[in-house]
């Protein structure tokens, strides 16, 4: 037992299941899906095991971010009632005892990576780590209420992962990918945003609801829907995929757009009455498993 | 510190030795893996 893992409050060394908290367990289903459909929608062939053991990277670079995340942000999550109960602001386990875990994965995720695949996937990785770390987490998130667009890129890394753990290079399809998930993002957290009322603004948090009010909100997941449609529209407009993609996404897209065009243009401020609001929230999730299921189907039928 | 603390303490420390032997174990097992398919005797 070093003092490293002991929490100061209890002397109680902290819990396994504390260190499992700090990854963000429920964020990373999304990062392992469209890390996975990067990985299957690229071309050439990777051995099952490199296969798994590439995003088995990608999910533990995102646990070292999410640990980082919390690690720096400690003080900020003792202030609202959804990131409380975290194991740092709870007082279950030291701040020092994240930063090791954060940093050792970090490392360890990378490296892996590097000799399981290739160094530019393992880059990339790295970068992507960085960025959620530094770019967002201590520079940009408590000073813009664009935070979430910045989040959005780290959390569009993933298929630009695991596309060159295949290929060892990254052309325009993974960039594609990466554009809508970058967009998708603002849409998909401001819908929510709307109509769950977090304690952001204790914090001093800027998110845009709070900062700008509703209105710009909603203008705002308007426009960024329509950049999310050109970034989903755009393999088939580079020739980059076939009529399956093109297909799921022209309809599901559409779909999007008039569910962002209802939220945009009403002007409900009731949590209890934002229907159309919840819709698209939880439509987008799907929808972006739906196109990125499609992407990998398409790639498969027409390689 | 009391009896009790003492117990705890034990018990998290070993639940954290099982969980930590199970995933060395696990790494073992993956590095083995990953080292057949890069010699390319799989």
């Amino acid at each position: 037992m070093t003092t490293a893992t002991i929490d100061a409050r209890s002397g109680m060394p902290a819990h396994w299941r504390d260190f499992l908290a700090l990854t963000k367990p429920r964020v990373m289903t999304l990062v392992v899906f469209t890390g996975l459909c990067g990985l299957l929608a690229a071309p050439g062939h990777i051995h099952p095991i490199l296969g798994f053991t590439a995003i088995l990277c990608i999910a533990l670079g995102a646990g070292a971010a999410g640990a980082l995340n919390q690690w720096y942000e400690a003080d900020i999550d003792a202030l609202m009632k959804r990131t409380a109960g975290r194991p740092l602001p709870a007082g279950r386990m030291d701040r020092q005892s994240a930063l090791h875990f954060g940093v050792g994965l970090s490392f360890f995720s990378v490296i892996l990576m590097g000799m399981a695949t290739n160094w530019l996937a393992a880059a990339i990785l790295a970068i992507s780590i960085l960025f959620y770390v530094i770019v967002y987490t201590i520079w940009l998130k408590p000073r813009t209420a664009q935070n979430i667009v910045i989040g959005g890129a780290a959390g569009a890394f993933p298929p630009l992962i695991g596309w060159p753990a295949v290929t060892g290079d990254v052309s325009a399809l993974p960039i594609a990918l990466f554009a809508l998930i970058f967009f998708w993002t603002p849409p998909h957290f401001w819908a929510l945003a709307l109509f769950v009322k977090t304690d952001y603004a204790n914090a001093g948090i800027p998110m845009l609801p709070v900062v700008a009010g509703e209105v710009p909100t909603r203008r705002q997941i308007w426009l960024y829907t329509a950049i999310m449609a050109i970034a989903a529209m755009a393999p088939v407009l580079l020739r980059l995929s076939g009529p399956i993609y093109g297909t799921a996404a022209l309809l599901a897209t559409g779909l999007f757009a008039v569910f962002a065009f209802q939220v945009s243009q009403r002007r409900e401020t009731d949590p209890a009455r934002m229907g159309p609001e919840k819709r698209l929230f939880k439509y987008s999730i799907l929808y972006l498993f739906l196109l990125f299921g499609a992407i990998v189907v398409d790639r498969w039928v027409f390689a | 510190m009391t009896p009790e603390e003492q117990k705890e303490i034990r018990a998290r420390q070993k639940s954290r030795a099982v969980v930590m032997g199970v995933l060395l174990g696990a790494l073992v097992l993956l590095f083995y893996g990953i080292t057949l398919v890069k010699i390319g005797t799989h």
